[in-house]
């Protein structure tokens, strides 16, 4: 069984609403039960309620498997990137140092690298990971293009990202605004004693956005 | 003796809460559950469908239900881990009775020995005292089959006027606000409306933490082209990336609102024919707020008057919206008044009634729209009758087969009967769903209320902190161990199906409250067999009026993925009524409702909504020199009401520890507070020292406490017990502090260290 190449995963940071229901369902599948593999974070709270969910982006060429000594880290034929392999991983933390996106975690009490593997106990067997299934706010979802085009117009998904000199692709795709600008929002900008004069339209669009879309188009 | 027993720690040693993880067959991998169990969470008034897997009598895990129509599969952290209060080691197994000198003041009892205690008690002080020395609290997680089984137990086994429920925190002012503008107290749309609607108004309701899953109904609209207006003393979650956000001043929504009214009538957006056809007390209500110029709402509200003019225009122009409110506007002294402000705004644009136009209130509580209209709130009885009205009171009467002369009148209010226990009208209490102790404001006087009673029945799975006054402990049902109805947020009635059996001598809630009539010699009336059977009899007993259940049944349920109410039953109605599938949408053009009798779609005799004018009045406490600052209360993610069950699920503790006190950076210089520093709050009632957490997402004279935690915990020491006139709920959203920077650490930290 694998995981059908028309079933996509898809990242929306800008719904994310910090629930970290994701994280408590995680900790729910087979294959790491009791182990939470998602990170989620605050951006920088005490300046904002944003909070961003990272799940393994499953890189087409994975940095974490190109830096393993111990050949430990396999990508399946449906490009998933499997958790190391308990007999080889050497726990030498290079994946954990080495990915790009930060997702690897070492779970030293098991002397082994943990990571999410998109519920491949679900996602293989035509079920949908349990961090897309729950989430409330649509911040993960799991579907087809063709689906996530319908439900999020104004936004598009990138999955080609510049580190330094290093582009990477990735099977998990990442949904970036089409248009707008991103503005900077504190509450006392909308208050009648001390407006300091920021903007008070919340515009959620981001040019990082377009830049992007522009490096995936060309 | 209902006193709190002397050693505190034994208690918690004893009865937790203790945090549970998963472990054991709940860890293990591959596990082929024995059942999996369609039903729903046990925590908010979304009722999201869930399904719990089952092994050997135990709740093992979950697996998402992605049918359901409300969800689609979709929890927040606490429906994820909702099954580890299951097999949880805080379970009280047995009744317990209180013995000073057992491990944690409580010692085992055979429950029919605990029954019988129970029911000469509550004869000793009805016969000492009169009936309304011994009152009822009952609960709004409860099915509804068990909220109606309290109203009827309390006034026909108990004959006592004195019930009333936990929903008198939480739904009361949204209730009575809607029955005074529209006749009926449900939602008026389905969710589903928000997807097709331009703009979305929310209007104190943190629905990212408190209601996770609308917000996917929210953002979808997004997506669909709406505009998202939030208003709020805090950037919540959903207001990060709204189009338009009011950080409005606790406590001033009316003012808004009749400011937003103003400029709706200066610049004509109005739909007059609606008004004109569909309403009545328009004019008084635009006479009233001719003084709400921009400047004068600015000044009261403490948002900018462009603002205000901004979200006019958004709200004005635009030919389909939502307006949805929650605790937010309703938690104050004048919280009736709040709604009624947002209604009238509604009610001037016309749109409601209609596809993607709409109107509601989120409800907190799992059953908060099912427990508060079937009689286990004080002045009303099943089907939201009145207990006042001399027609509703025969009905009743009949169907409970009793003569209506012996039915009690209308109680008070669930705060007002501890002001009664204060002064010893009322001498003895029976509880149920409800932890008063943790969850009413200036709890202080609660907990010596408590402690003043002469018998204490509580009932439930857990010791909560408000059990632990009391004489005996009978051991109640988990939500996963009965089945029956409820009402979701949307007016959706949905059905809990029973998953595993209750253990020990634990026992459905119904059963023990039929045990206790029994062991009175007041069994009649209270002979149910199962669930079943009492909704058979409510779906009588709210018949014909207009919380009409009769035609709601398990079968229509499952069939249809939920039933709206009002439903009324094939038998006996119209034509028109056969097979009814359920309403989920009010106020339609056309539609028929049994006051109106189709004379138009609001439910009064003319069929039209009533503006009502909404009196602006400040908070009931304040801010002056001495106490400078607004606090205000509300909820985690993470956490449910007062904690008695997610207080004991270690995920959910591990997410959000401990409570903090949320302030800006401008007031945490001036007090000389920083980042994580413990920090005192003090009010005229109680003082609390928390660690705070220093934000630019709240207002600088506002700070914000969640109210989850008991003890020295609880932000309900500070709070007033100031209400509502009308629905008599607290004033949570709003008191007047002061604070500082605390010298040492609070004793549950190890208190004594310097900070």
């Amino acid at each position: 069984m694998a995981v059908p190449s028309h079933m996509e995963f898809f990242i929306d940071p800008n719904r994310c609403i910090g629930c970290q229901s994701c994280v408590q369902a995680c900790g729910e599948c087979d294959t790491h039960k009791g182990h939470p593999m998602i990170h989620l974070e605050y951006i920088d709270r005490a300046h904002s309620a944003q909070t961003t969910p990272v799940v393994c982006m499953h890189c087409d060429q994975p940095t974490c498997a190109e830096v393993c000594p111990a050949d430990a880290i396999k990508r399946t034929g449906d490009g998933v990137v499997q958790t190391a392999r308990k007999p080889r991983c050497i726990a030498c933390n290079n994946c954990v140092l080495a990915c790009p996106f930060g997702v690897p975690k070492m779970k030293t009490e098991f002397q082994l690298m943990m990571k999410c593997d998109m519920c491949y106990d679900r996602t293989s067997a035509g079920k949908k990971p349990m961090c897309a299934t729950v989430c409330p706010s649509g911040a993960l979802f799991f579907g087809t293009r063709e689906q996530v085009e319908q439900l999020r117009p104004r936004s598009q998904p990138v999955n080609r990202f510049q580190f330094g000199r290093q582009t990477i692709t990735t099977k998990v795709n990442m949904m970036t605004p089409k248009v707008g600008q991103a503005e900077y929002v504190d509450v006392t900008a909308a208050m009648d004693e001390e407006a300091i004069g920021k903007s008070i339209f919340l515009n959620i669009l981001s040019v990082v956005g377009e830049d992007l879309d522009d490096s995936d188009q060309g | 003796m209902a006193k709190l027993p002397d050693q505190l720690n034994n208690i918690t040693e004893r009865f937790g809460p203790h945090l549970a993880f998963n472990t054991g067959v709940r860890l293990a991998t591959n596990v082929e559950p024995d059942k999996i169990v369609k039903t729903h969470c046990c925590f908010c008034g979304q009722q999201c469908g869930i399904q719990l897997k089952v092994k050997d009598n135990v709740v093992i895990g979950f697996e998402p239900w992605e049918e359901f129509p409300f969800n689609q599969g979709m929890l927040c952290p606490k429906g994820v881990k909702r099954y580890l209060q299951g097999a949880h080691p805080d379970r009280l197994l047995t009744a317990i009775g209180r013995d000073e000198s057992a491990e944690g003041g409580f010692r085992p009892i055979p429950y029919d020995q605990a029954i019988s205690r129970v029911a000469s008690e509550i004869q000793r002080i009805q016969s000492a005292y009169g009936n309304d020395a011994f009152a009822v609290l009952s609960g709004a997680s409860l099915t509804i089959e068990k909220a109606y089984l309290m109203g009827k137990f309390a006034r026909v086994a108990l004959k006592t006027a004195y019930i009333d429920y936990n929903g008198r925190l939480c739904m009361v002012s949204a209730a009575a606000g809607n029955k005074k503008a529209f006749g009926i107290d449900r939602a008026a749309n389905p969710w589903s409306d928000i997807l097709k609607t331009e703009v979305v108004w929310i209007s104190g309701a943190n629905v990212a933490e408190c209601a996770p899953i609308t917000t996917n109904y929210v953002w979808q609209a997004r997506e669909n082209g709406a505009k998202i207006i939030v208003i709020d003393p805090r950037i919540t979650p959903v207001a990060r990336t709204c189009d338009l956000f009011l950080p409005i001043k606790p406590g001033r929504d009316i003012a808004l609102f009749n400011g937003i009214l103003h400029l709706m009538i200066e610049n004509d957006w109005l739909d007059h024919d609606f008004i004109n056809d569909y309403t009545v007390g328009f004019d008084a209500v635009a006479e009233h707020v001719r003084s709400w110029t921009p400047r004068r709402t600015a000044e009261v509200t403490g948002i900018t008057e462009r603002a205000i003019r901004q979200a006019a225009e958004m709200w004005g122009e635009s030919k389909s919206s939502f307006l949805l409110h929650a605790r937010g506007i309703e938690h104050h002294s004048h919280g009736v008044q709040n709604v009624l402000g947002a209604i009238n705004i509604v009610l001037a644009s016309g749109r409601i009634g209609r596809e993607g136009c709409g109107y509601a209130t989120i409800t907190g509580q799992g059953n908060g729209q099912g427990g508060r209209e079937h009689g286990q709130k004080c002045d009303q009885l099943p089907g939201a009758r009145d207990i006042s009205n001399p027609e509703h009171r025969a009905y009743i009467a009949e169907v409970w087969g009793i003569d209506e002369k012996e039915m009690p009148g209308a109680g008070v209010d669930a705060y007002e009967i501890f002001r009664k226990i204060d002064r010893g009208e009322i001498k003895g209490l029976l509880s149920i769903c409800f932890n008063p102790k943790v969850s009413l404001p200036d709890n202080d006087f609660v907990a010596r209320a408590l402690d003043k009673l002469e018998f204490y029945v509580a009932i439930d799975f857990f010791l909560n902190e408000s059990a632990y006054h009391a004489d005996i402990v009978l051991p109640g049902s988990l939500h996963e161990e009965d089945e029956g109805i409820v009402t979701q947020t949307e007016g959706r009635v949905i059905k809990i199906n029973k998953a595993v059996d209750p253990p020990g001598d634990a026992k459905q809630d119904w059963r023990i409250i039929q045990d206790i009539a029994r062991a009175m010699g007041r069994e009649r009336g209270f002979t149910f067999n199962e669930p079943r059977e009492i909704l058979d009899e409510l779906r009588v007993a709210s018949k014909g009026y207009i919380a009409d259940y009769s035609g709601v049944t398990y079968e229509k349920i499952e069939r249809q993925g939920g039933v709206f109410w009002p439903c009324p039953s094939a038998e006996g109605g119209d034509d028109q009524h056969q097979d009814h599938p359920g309403t989920p949408r009010l106020f339609e053009k056309g539609s028929w409702n049994p006051i109106a009798k189709g004379a138009g779609p609001f439910y009064f005799p003319d069929g039209k909504a009533r503006f009502n004018v909404a009196q602006y009045t400040p908070p009931a406490e304040d801010v002056d020199e001495e106490y400078p600052i607004i606090l205000t209360t509300g909820r985690v993610v993470s956490q449910f009401l007062s904690g008695t069950q997610t207080r004991r699920i270690g995920p959910l503790v591990d997410q959000y520890p401990e409570p903090r006190i949320e302030m800006h950076p401008r007031l945490a210089e001036k007090l000389g507070v920083e980042d994580g520093d413990w920090t005192m709050v003090e009010s005229r009632r109680g003082r609390i020292t928390l660690k705070a957490q220093v934000v630019t997402t709240i207002r600088p004279d506002t700070i914000f406490i969640p109210y989850h935690w008991a003890g020295a915990k609880s932000a309900n020491q500070l709070t007033i017990a100031a209400q509502d006139p009308i629905s008599k709920i607290p004033e949570y959203k709003v008191c007047a502090v002061r604070v500082k920077k605390a010298e040492t650490a609070p004793d549950w930290a190890g208190g004594g260290r310097r900070a």
